[in-house]
């Protein structure tokens, strides 16, 4: 029964049962946290729009068009924007003119402009142009990497190695990107297992970040939590991103999702741009605008100023003669 | 000592079986917790309310031919879904493209062990809801009085005591009842919307007899962390057996929403094939979330709904078709290009 006095004190005075049993504050707070969910106080946004979107829209965009929507971005507080893609210009015309981008872009402190370097060659032109950051592609699916870039995963990382190894030679960060994490359009499922073992690979070689991407967008919070489950065995949860597509309209769930098992880091395209050029005229990278309004709903801190972003997606747009695929941006456009 | 410890564990323990499906305390390490709670135990089964044929045809700007109506809600009831709002017996003064309501309603082909639920805002609705041969109504609460006002004309509380009438009536007829409450994270004139308020609205509601409580995110500006917060005030009030969501994909939100809803342990989401129906508040944004786009993500959690998505789909088209409009759903976009 105890002491009447002490409980009848206890009753009265939260603070004094506190205060008389410390380990309760812990008990209580406990659940304030299963109702809260633990996200990450603060999300950084990889900017993929200006290489992965511009790739896959079907309008080639003029080189200054590309550098002014670069120098857009660099204001709205993004702090990586994905410049270029040092690909044959035979392979990705949309990016033939990748030198004079990387060399004409306003380069903002405290921002970086990563580009696409998938083999030597690519990554002595980067260099050469002035890139200080680059990523490579490998894929979680074989029919894929060998339809996509003409050779097996193994293959593909051992070309990889040699692009890592110099860029640690010259303090260059790479960083890795897994496609087909949640499914192939050939292959249909890929095991979880085989993500994470193309990941650890990635990330054991030198890349300080693995991008996971749902190329396809099929991924659902479901794919999501068994792919990531199996990849954070092996690859610290702070060392990697999530790469989702919109196809199926998926992809703030499948993000969501993503941060409650503790990922930090969101690539996403300005204004949706990029389609997915395995479903003709359907929605390819998330957008943005998008992102940005659910985790700031959610109180998440990412730096970055959604009207901004809007303005950067709105002159794209224009740019490129289509409607924004970003619901957020739509909504504001309309509102009476 | 110990009753003071008790109480705590108590309080827990209500928490746990008012159905908020909460895994159990931990002080594992943080890592381990997070993955944890985003495997947190989701339904197993989601009924889901099909509201295409009332909320999102009423907010369509072409009006379609009763022929069409029910050929689109006898394909409905074909694809598996347990629930479909057939019309509206509101006056055809303020919503005339759902003015054919008695038409509709005796023209449809019910399937056993689907229901038709037709919204009543009054007795007048009810009755000839009931004459038309409803057996199952719906009525629509706010939780912003300006949105009341501007909307229905009256305050909130003034609206409750005009259901209370429809309550009656439709307890005696033995009819269930179902409640909504708009605007629960958000109202296009008051802006931020306290759970406090939503929470009201719809402990009011459950007292007065409806069976069920649909949420509605009206203009969809909720997010993960609004959604949250109505949620566990509300669920405060009422059981969470008893709630339903309807989201808005206005600001691209709903799925995520949703999926917030079915992780505190929501079984019931509203939501309309090809997401028929714009936002009125945002001239040619999106309004309904796409019955397509949830089902696709419940099947990918393994979460039961009874419905077959191709059957779905081919709903959709058809309604799309008549509309000559594109659909809304991504999943339909996706499907048919590739």
């Amino acid at each position: 029964m105890g002491n009447v006095p002490t409980t009848v004190k206890h009753c009265l005075s939260y603070k004094q049962i506190i205060e008389d049993y410390p380990w309760l504050r812990s008990w209580l707070q406990e659940e304030k946290i299963i109702s809260d969910h633990d996200y990450p106080e603060f999300v950084k946004i990889v900017e993929v729009g200006p290489r992965d979107g511009l790739q896959n829209e079907k309008e080639i965009v003029p080189t200054r068009v590309k550098i002014q929507l670069i120098d857009m971005l660099s204001t709205t507080g993004l702090s990586v924007i994905e410049a270029t893609s040092f690909v044959s210009s035979k392979w990705v015309p949309q990016m033939a003119d990748h030198t004079d981008v990387l060399q004409g872009i306003q380069r903002v402190p405290h921002v970086r402009y990563p580009v696409l370097t998938p083999n030597m060659k690519g990554f002595q032109d980067a260099v050469a142009a002035g890139a200080t950051e680059v990523a490579v592609f490998g894929s979680a699916s074989e029919t894929f990497s060998r339809k996509n870039i003409n050779c097996s995963i193994a293959e593909s990382m051992l070309r990889f190695e040699e692009v890592i190894r110099t860029a640690k030679d010259r303090q260059i960060p790479v960083r890795g990107y897994v496609s087909c994490a949640l499914g192939c359009p050939h292959e249909r499922h890929v095991e979880p297992s085989k993500v994470a073992e193309v990941a650890k690979k990635l990330y054991e070689m030198g890349c300080y970040e693995i991008s996971l991407g749902d190329t396809i967008g099929v991924g659902t919070p479901g794919s999501m939590f068994k792919m990531l489950q199996a990849v954070m065995k092996d690859v610290p949860v702070n060392a990697l991103a999530v790469h989702c597509h919109d196809t199926y309209g998926q992809a703030l769930p499948n993000i969501l999702t993503a941060l409650q098992m503790g990922v930090s880091v969101v690539d996403s395209a300005v204004a949706g741009l990029g389609g997915c050029p395995y479903a003709q005229g359907s929605s390819g990278n998330v957008s943005t605008e998008d992102v940005l309004y659910m985790l700031q709903g959610m109180g998440i801190e990412t730096g970055v100023n959604l009207d901004r972003v809007i303005e950067a997606g709105d002159f794209i747009c224009n740019a490129l003669d289509r409607r924004s695929s970003s619901k957020v941006s739509q909504a504001r456009s309309r509102t009476l | 000592m110990m009753a003071a410890a008790m109480r705590f564990v108590n309080r827990s323990t209500l928490r746990l079986g008012m159905g908020q499906q909460y895994l159990g305390f931990s002080s594992a390490p943080k890592e381990k917790t997070a993955s944890v709670r985003a495997a947190h135990a989701l339904p197993a089964k989601v009924k889901i309310v099909e509201v295409g044929p009332r909320d999102g045809l009423q907010n369509e700007k072409t009006v379609v031919p009763t022929e069409a109506k029910i050929h689109l809600i006898n394909m409905l009831s074909e694809s598996g879904l347990p629930v479909i709002e057939a019309t509206s017996f509101v006056s055809p003064k303020w919503v005339p493209q759902m003015a054919d309501q008695v038409e509709v309603m005796k023209g449809i082909s019910k399937k056993p062990g689907v229901s038709y639920p037709v919204l009543a805002p009054n007795l007048k609705g009810f009755q000839a809801a009931l004459n038309a041969g409803a057996s199952e109504v719906a009525i629509f609460g706010a939780a912003s009085e300006l949105f009341s006002r501007k909307n229905i004309n009256c305050s909130v509380e003034e609206s409750l005591q005009r259901f209370d009438e429809v309550m009656k009536a439709a307890k005696e007829a033995a009819v269930p009842v179902r409640g909504y409450v708009s605007c629960v994270v958000g109202c296009p004139y008051e802006g931020q919307v306290a759970p406090k308020k939503v929470a009201h609205v719809a402990k009011r509601l459950y007292s007065m007899g409806c069976y069920e409580i649909s949420l509605g995110d009206t203009i969809g500006v909720g997010t993960p962390g609004s959604m949250t917060k109505m949620l566990e005030a509300v669920s405060k009030e009422v059981p969470v057996s008893a709630l339903a969501v309807h989201c808005h994909d206005t600001y691209g939100q709903a799925l995520a929403n949703i999926l917030i809803a079915l992780q505190m342990g929501i079984s019931v989401v509203d939501s309309s094939v090809a997401g028929l129906g714009g936002c009125p508040y945002a001239q040619g944004a999106s309004g309904n979330v796409a019955t397509e786009d949830v089902v696709y993500m419940l099947h990918g959690l393994g979460i039961q709904t009874g419905v077959e998505l191709s059957k779905l789909m081919d709903a959709g088209a058809f309604i799309c078709r008549t509309l000559n409009r594109k659909t809304s759903s991504k999943v339909a976009q996706a499907t048919c290009k590739l």
